[in-house]
């Protein structure tokens, strides 16, 4: 009941409840303001000062709202702190990143850790391209009708069984200008990237497609590689995939491999629960899916510029080869502060 | 859910609770699946204004580049200018499908433009941090959830053999699309994916309180004019849950309504109603059950409702 010998608004207020809210109601409204602006993204209107008290003003509104609970039976007062509270719960753990400060994380050990954190999934991965290939060549080799069944069209121009030594050379070798080099590069990039990240998201139905996904497209190579052999161009056909290969197969294994990672935790979560164990693959996948991305854009630039620029057998492998080791050195040598980056 | 708002008050099967690291428990609503729904709708809108946009401006440029005088000249300079205008249509195809969602939800509102607008936004499921890679997971799986379909779909209608592949292009959109009206937290796939959630974006003003204003102040008064002053016996009639649909006609305002719940309490009460009094009879009852209430929520005695 009100103490009827002050005057103050606070003290006049008939509730012991009401009181409370009047002493505090400045904080409040100051949080509210703050959280407006920047919710409205208007960061730079904000003062120092506002900024530093943030953190201070969430903690102080949060036990506002604790003792309401207790205390008040004003639904006006509860509604309006749990809103305000979980508005600014928002900001303070919200996305912490600037786009930046993420970038240099994640390429100074974040992605080489969540690439080795699922290195079992390459290694089954791996094993399924390798068995793709084989087959890719052995289903060619037995029926050169297959060929047309497993190469795409694009790929099929004069490059088919029965092409003489002479043409197949001069697909690998010839300056092959008459498009654009960038442009072709770029759209390279645009379909290999969308490829991939079907891959990685195809994991999702517990990752049989995407392994699937990975067979067929090793099939082709397969299929390739069985012909250019018949012509004895062998090692000039793997340096030609290889200058941009090793970067492309390897980011291609690499969206299969966290497609398969995320099929597997569902499938077999363990001990964790299902939808637990699926969050903390997903967020390990997705990292190396934005290196995937990342990757495919190198060895777009590499199959655009490199390979037509670079017109010879050696030039080409020493790329190819250089980049090989450079992915696996980064993946596998790289460890700085690699275990915090990827804490489940 | 704590003890403020016992559990039959709660609104709907859409409330859920969450503990922040502080300790307190916060309620939140689960974003429906129509506002989801109409903020991706917005959300591909926007995209494809802005792929038009980008389209028609590029092309502009384009046509301008190549009525150019460089045309009579040397012809690689113009080759160069398109060749960089097409990787930048590229480049700017790949972004807006891509990177549109991620950029939105990765900023201070969590939420895209299409999700603002309707009220909603990103969370992450286990009450913690909504990180990056959440945001980038639960948006990678929305290529095969939607475009992907979308493309099969248009590509197969186009095609001879429409039949089966039209079909299953249908399917395959149908089992994401439908995705979320099979599990409790409405979770689209790549929600689950990503461990987060989808969740109504609160925003409520601060109302004076009823108890504060100088009507109520007056009557709390004991040497104020008011005539209502209650006893006992008849502030133990109702709990909170009562008190708070009074609070709530108190706010409303509306005339036949304050009559209703007055004379129904005096009824109650044992009171006999007169007219046009509903209003500070109210008041003076909400005030005074308020102070009864929470003197006895101190003491670690609460009286969830009339039958508690």
């Amino acid at each position: 009941m009100a103490t009827q010998s002050e005057i103050t608004a606070i003290e006049a207020a008939a509730l012991r409840s009401d009181r409370f809210r009047l002493e505090r109601e400045g904080d409040w409204k100051r949080l509210e303001a703050i959280v407006t602006r920047m919710e409205k993204g208007r960061l730079r209107k904000l003062s120092d000062e506002d900024v530093l008290a943030l953190p201070v003003l969430y903690r102080t509104v949060a036990s506002s709202l604790s003792i309401a609970r207790e205390t008040s039976l004003d639904a006006a007062t509860l509604g309006y702190l749990e809103a305000l509270v979980q508005r600014a719960w928002f900001i303070v753990y919200g996305p912490r990143a600037s786009l930046g400060s993420w970038l240099r994380r994640f390429l100074g050990g974040g992605w080489s850790a969540a690439v080795r954190s699922i290195g079992l999934d390459i290694l089954v991965a791996f094993a399924l391209m390798v068995a793709g290939t084989a087959a890719g060549w052995l289903l060619v080799a037995d029926d050169p009708e297959w060929y047309r069944v497993l190469v795409p069209s694009q790929f099929t121009d004069v490059r088919a069984p029965g092409a003489s030594a002479e043409v197949l050379r001069d697909t690998l070798f010839s300056d092959q200008t008459r498009e654009p080099l960038a442009a072709f590069s770029a759209s390279l990039f645009g379909n290999n990237a969308q490829v991939s990240i079907l891959a990685f998201a195809l994991g999702f139905a517990f990752g049989i497609p995407s392994l699937m996904l990975l067979v067929q497209n090793t099939a082709i190579l397969g299929a390739m590689l069985w012909l250019y052999d018949g012509a004895d161009l062998t090692i000039d056909f793997i340096a030609w995939i290889s200058i941009h290969g090793t970067t492309e197969l390897f980011a291609i294994l690499l969206s299969g491999a966290a497609g398969l990672h995320i099929g597997r935790s569902m499938a077999f979560p363990g001990e964790r629960p299902i939808l637990e164990a699926a969050a903390q693959a997903g967020q390990r996948a997705s990292q190396v899916m934005m290196g995937v991305v990342l990757m495919l854009v190198i060895a777009a630039m590499l199959e655009g510029f490199g390979r037509q620029l670079i017109n010879n057998t050696p030039g080409r492998l020493s790329v190819g080869s250089f980049m090989l080791l450079f992915w696996l050195g980064y993946f596998f040598l790289f460890r700085r502060d690699a275990d915090r980056a990827v804490a489940p | 859910m704590t003890a403020a708002v016992p559990d039959r008050h709660r609104r709907s099967s859409r409330d859920r609770v969450m503990v922040t690291p502080e300790g307190v428990a916060l309620p939140l609503t689960l974003a429906s699946r129509g506002s989801r729904a109409g903020a991706l709708l917005l959300d591909l809108i926007f995209i494809g204004i802005l792929m038009i946009a980008t389209t028609l401006a590029l092309l502009g440029i384009a046509g301008g580049t190549a009525a150019s005088p460089l045309r009579t000249a040397d012809q690689t300079p113009l080759t160069h200018a398109l060749e960089f205008l097409y990787i930048l249509w590229i480049a700017a195809m790949f972004l807006f499908r891509n990177a549109y969602f991620l950029f939105f939800e990765l900023g201070p509102r969590g939420a895209t433009p299409g999700k603002r607008l309707t009220g909603i936004r990103v969370a992450a499921r286990d009450g913690g941090r909504l990180t990056a890679e959440m945001v980038i997971a639960r948006n990678l799986l929305r290529d095969i959830e939607l475009f992907l379909p979308l493309v099969f779909l248009a590509s197969a209608s186009g095609g001879e053999n429409t039949g089966a592949a039209g079909l299953a292009a249908t399917a395959w959109f149908l089992i994401f699309a439908l995705f979320p009206l099979f599990n409790r937290d409405r979770m689209r796939a790549g929600d689950l994916i990503a461990g987060s959630w989808v969740v109504e974006a609160p925003r409520r003003k601060l109302e004076a309180a009823m108890s504060a204003g100088p009507a109520a102040a007056a009557a709390a008064r004991t040497d104020a004019a008011s005539a209502y002053r209650f006893g006992e016996a008849e502030l133990s009639a109702y709990g909170e849950y009562e008190l708070q649909m009074l609070e709530r006609v108190l706010r409303d305002k509306r005339p036949e309504a304050l009559q209703a719940v007055y004379e129904t309490i005096c009824g109650k009460i044992g009171w006999t109603a007169g007219s046009g009094d509903a209003g500070p009879f109210l008041e003076a009852y909400y005030t005074q059950l308020r102070a009864r209430l929470e003197t006895g929520m101190r003491l670690g005695k609460r009286k969830a409702d009339k039958f508690g």
